[in-house]
This record gives C-alpha cells, sequence and structure tokens, in this order.
C-alpha cells in the first residue's frame, strides 16, 4: 500500500465556504504550485480519495452531504480542514446558520490556517495529512495482523 | 412519450467547485426539465450588520465571495458613501477601478480556465490559470492578498499604489496581453472547441432580457447592458466599451469573456495615465441614516447592495442581490432541451458563483 504515500487523492468538498480557499485549493494544483508533481491528484468521487480537503463553516444545510463524502471515503482516510472558517467559524462565527468548524461534524486530523488560507500552506497541510496517512496505514496493518493471528489461533 | 426520469446533479460533483443541486428531469439523454436547490452554502451573514460597525462590515462584504472579493468591498463602501454624501478622493476612485478591473480580469481567467475543464481541454486549464497568477501577483504586491484583498475602506482605500509601480503595472500588462491573446485564440478559433460549443445551451435575447440575465450571460445573448456605463466611482471619466455577441450559446458567453480581458487591461491603462495626486482617504465622522440602492459590475454581471441605516453605528438592513441568483433562471431556460453530457458546460456557461447567491 505504499502507493498511498507516493500518489494520495484528494477530494475538495466546499462546506459553506467563501470561495477564497476554494480557489486557492484548485491553484495549488495549476502549474505555478504544481502538486500533481508529487503524484497528488483531485479526484471528483469520494471512494477513489484518500484525504478530503474541506473548507467553509459548515451551515445546516451542508451537515448531510459533508458526513456522506467522508463516510464513502475508503479507510484509511484523513481529513484537512482549510481556513479560519473551517476551524472556528471565522469571520461568520456569529452566523445563525453556521455551526462553526469541520470538527463539528467529523473528525478532523490538520489545520491549515489562513483567511483565505495561502497555496504554500495548502500544500504544507497535505504533506502533514501524508505523514498522519501514514501512521493510520501502520495501524490498520497491526491491527489486521493481529486479527489474522486470532483467526488462524481458532 | 418515452417513460421520464429524475437524475440528481450536485452538490457535491467534479466540474462544481461549489456545491448546488439540480434535479434533472430526462426523457432518454435529453433534459425536460430543471429543478434547482440551493442553499448550501447560506451563512446569513446578512444579519451581522446589526452586530458589526458599519466601518467593520467591509471586510465581513468582502466575504461574500473570493473571487469577487474586492469588487463587493467597493460597492458595499460606495452605498455608505453615498448614504452619508461623502466626497471620496479622485486617487481612492481610480484605484478602486484599477483593482476593480484587475479582479475582472483574474475571475475571467478563472472561469476560462474552469470553463475549459468541463469540455476536457485540461491543458488550457492550466495555461489560463498560469496566466491568472500574474494578476494574482500584482494583487498581492499592491493589496498584501491574493484572494481577499481588504483593501477598500469607507472614506477611500487603505494602501497608496506609487506612481513607479504603476507604470511598471501598465507596462507588464503588455507581456499578460500577449499571453491572454494566446490563450484566447484557441478559445475562439480552435475547431473543436466550436464543434462543442456552438449551438449549445442557446438563450435568445427576449428570454435573456425577460428572465433577467445580467452581465456576461445577456452580452452572449446580445443585451448591451454593462453597469459601468452608469458612470460610478471613476467610470464616468473612463471609456467603457461593451461586447456583445448575438448567438447567445454557450461560445458567445465564452467570446464574451474571452474579449472583456482585453477591455479590462484598456481600463486598467487610461486609470493609469489619468489617475491623478493626492489623499487617498477622507476621515469619515458620524453614522450613515437613511437607505441606497448601490449598483455595480462584477465579473459576472450586475450586483446591487441595498444598505439602510438608522443614524448608529449599526445599519438596520443590508440586502445582496448577486448577478448569478438572476443568472439560475436563465440557465434553466438553456438547460431544457440540451442533452445530458451538455448539463456541466452549459452550467458552467453563466459563471455560477455560488457563495455570492446563497449569502
Amino acid at each position: 500500500m505504499t502507493y498511498l504515500q507516493k500518489s494520495p487523492w484528494i477530494v475538495h468538498y466546499n462546506a459553506s465556504s467563501c470561495n477564497g480557499c476554494d480557489i486557492e485549493i484548485l491553484a495549488a494544483l495549476t502549474p505555478v504550485f504544481d502538486v500533481e508533481r508529487f503524484g497528488i491528484i483531485n479526484t471528483g468521487n469520494p471512494k477513489h480519495a484518500d484525504i478530503l480537503l474541506c473548507t467553509g463553516s459548515v451551515n445546516e444545510q451542508n451537515k448531510v452531504p459533508l458526513k456522506n463524502v467522508y463516510d464513502q471515503m475508503p479507510e484509511p482516510k484523513v481529513v484537512v480542514a482549510i481556513g479560519i472558517c473551517a476551524a472556528t467559524g471565522g469571520i461568520f462565527r456569529e452566523c445563525y446558520n453556521v455551526s462553526g468548524g469541520i470538527d463539528k461534524i467529523i473528525p478532523v486530523d490538520v489545520w491549515v490556517p489562513g483567511c483565505a488560507a495561502r497555496p504554500e500552506s495548502i500544500i504544507d497541510g497535505v504533506v502533514t495529512a501524508l505523514g498522519i496517512l501514514e501512521q493510520k496505514r501502520l495501524k490498520m496493518l497491526q491491527k489486521g495482523n493481529s486479527d489474522s493471528t486470532k483467526v488462524g489461533e481458532a | 412519450m418515452s417513460k421520464q426520469i429524475t437524475v440528481p446533479f450536485g452538490p457535491q460533483h467534479p466540474v462544481l467547485p461549489e456545491p448546488i443541486h439540480l434535479d434533472l428531469v430526462l426523457e432518454d439523454e435529453t433534459v425536460v426539465d430543471v429543478i434547482p436547490s440551493i442553499g448550501y452554502i447560506h451563512r446569513g451573514f446578512e444579519k451581522l450588520v446589526e452586530k458589526r460597525e458599519f466601518t467593520d462590515y467591509v471586510y465581513i462584504a468582502e466575504r461574500t465571495c473570493g473571487i469577487c472579493s474586492f469588487v463587493h468591498g467597493a460597492t458595499y463602501c460606495q452605498g455608505i458613501e453615498q448614504i452619508m454624501k461623502i466626497d471620496v478622493p479622485e486617487r481612492a476612485q481610480y484605484l478602486r477601478v484599477i483593482w476593480s478591473e484587475y479582479s475582472r480580469l483574474h475571475s475571467h481567467l478563472l472561469w476560462l480556465g474552469l470553463f475549459a475543464d468541463s469540455f476536457g481541454f485540461e491543458n488550457l486549464f492550466m495555461n489560463a490559470w498560469k496566466i491568472r497568477e500574474d494578476i494574482l501577483d500584482v494583487m498581492e504586491q499592491t493589496t498584501g492578498g491574493r484572494v481577499i484583498q481588504g483593501s477598500c475602506k469607507v472614506g477611500g482605500v487603505r494602501r497608496d499604489i506609487s506612481d513607479e509601480k504603476l507604470d511598471a503595472m501598465a507596462k507588464d500588462l503588455d507581456r499578460i496581453d500577449r499571453d491572454m491573446k494566446e490563450l484566447t485564440t484557441v478559445f475562439l478559433q480552435d475547431s473543436s472547441i466550436q464543434h462543442r460549443l456552438r449551438n449549445v445551451g442557446v438563450i435568445s435575447r427576449g428570454d435573456a432580457y425577460h428572465l433577467g440575465a445580467v452581465g456576461p450571460t445577456a452580452r452572449g445573448s446580445g443585451v448591451a447592458i454593462d453597469t459601468r456605463k452608469l458612470g460610478y466611482g471613476a467610470y464616468d471619466r473612463l471609456n467603457v466599451q461593451v461586447v456583445t455577441e448575438s448567438c447567445g450559446d454557450c461560445y458567445s458567453r465564452c467570446a464574451v469573456r474571452a474579449k472583456e480581458l482585453f477591455t479590462s487591461t484598456d481600463l486598467i491603462r487610461q486609470a493609469v495615465k489619468k489617475i491623478p495626486d493626492g489623499p487617498i482617504d477622507i476621515k469619515v465622522t458620524g453614522a450613515p441614516d437613511g437607505e441606497y440602492f448601490m449598483r455595480a459590475e462584477q465579473p459576472r454581471g450586475e450586483l446591487v447592495h441595498y444598505l439602510k441605516g438608522n443614524g448608529t453605528k449599526f445599519l438596520v438592513r443590508s440586502r445582496i442581490r448577486t448577478p448569478t441568483l438572476t443568472n439560475i433562471p436563465p440557465l434553466i431556460k438553456m438547460l431544457q432541451g440540451c442533452e445530458l453530457a451538455d448539463v456541466p458546460v452549459i452550467v458552467l456557461s453563466i459563471d455560477p458563483c455560488i457563495s455570492c447567491t446563497e449569502r
């Protein structure tokens, strides 16, 4: 499963963001920043993805689609919350319609700061996520091994 | 009549950077009806005017949308200035025009890229975004922010641009113009792009007008409306060219935006030539009492900020009507009768900005 580290695929979901962070995620994929040289590919299908990039403060209507996207991703998976809205609700935290942060809905592994987050910090966040992804993979592997010995013993 | 089936499109969809949901009613491959549902990005920040002072609300207005952020901030400020009868210094008005036109350049290049992606031209997408980075570099050098600038305030602007920098920017535009010329030639003349876009998503001039299309969506159908012609800010002293196309299909809308890139660079050059010396802001005292409808041309069309104050530091009401909201009824009209495979291209051809729409 080392392909995970060599070529992680990302899926991006805009959970009530202002668009600023979202276009910076796309900018990170384009020639000047070019994350594709690391093998990182943006996919539209959550079932193909290893890393979920989330932006925004999550409003009422977005809770279910966000949970759906997360649930459809295969294990191991990592969630990166991008921008200040995704961390706390940011400038919109006092609005009546927002829940204030991605971690209110799904578990988050990496927080990327900024309003809007810069492509450099987004790339940094994704690279940090790769380390966490590798740890989760090893943990799964160990668990899998101990499970299989149990089966053997039985 | 064959059996009708409903196919959901969105909210999470590869072609959409933002969530919108469309229920497509199909008969075989043909779309017969479309039922849109929005609300995935509604944050309800119009109500925050009651909690934030009117001078601080600029930053929230700017975060209506990350693409046309500067235009939102400037429109809000101009609305407040109209209520309070503030005479904004000339230089600030010109600087606002320069930044607004840079926003338009970056927005149109972004759209051209996404549009190319929607019909499968990945390389063209990358090229458009490469040129866009040059625009964003200028934004960052002059305001400090790439997509959210925060350089506009009630009574003027927060930062000046030195004359040397303005000259350098104007000179740099020649190079950007050359790059954009090369890019738009592909969009306008490539035969496979024409094959894909011509006669797709057609909306007639009458329908576009009656359903309330604005901006490039209206101008692509031959309706020559451009709010910049009202002459707000410094636009009354500049020669604004309105680009129109007559076919009303996806190709026309693409052509309008491609040609508008060059009217924007032209406007920046005019503004750099005419910009006077002087202060960039004026001290604001008191609070707004009264109401005003401020209209401005965003990259996607006409933007309206309605503002109402009661003489305190907190406004009573803010209402933002954005171009994508008024472009959704024309979009439904375009989609009716098209083929399922053309839906992503047609949806993108109105340049949907959902964050703006739902506020």
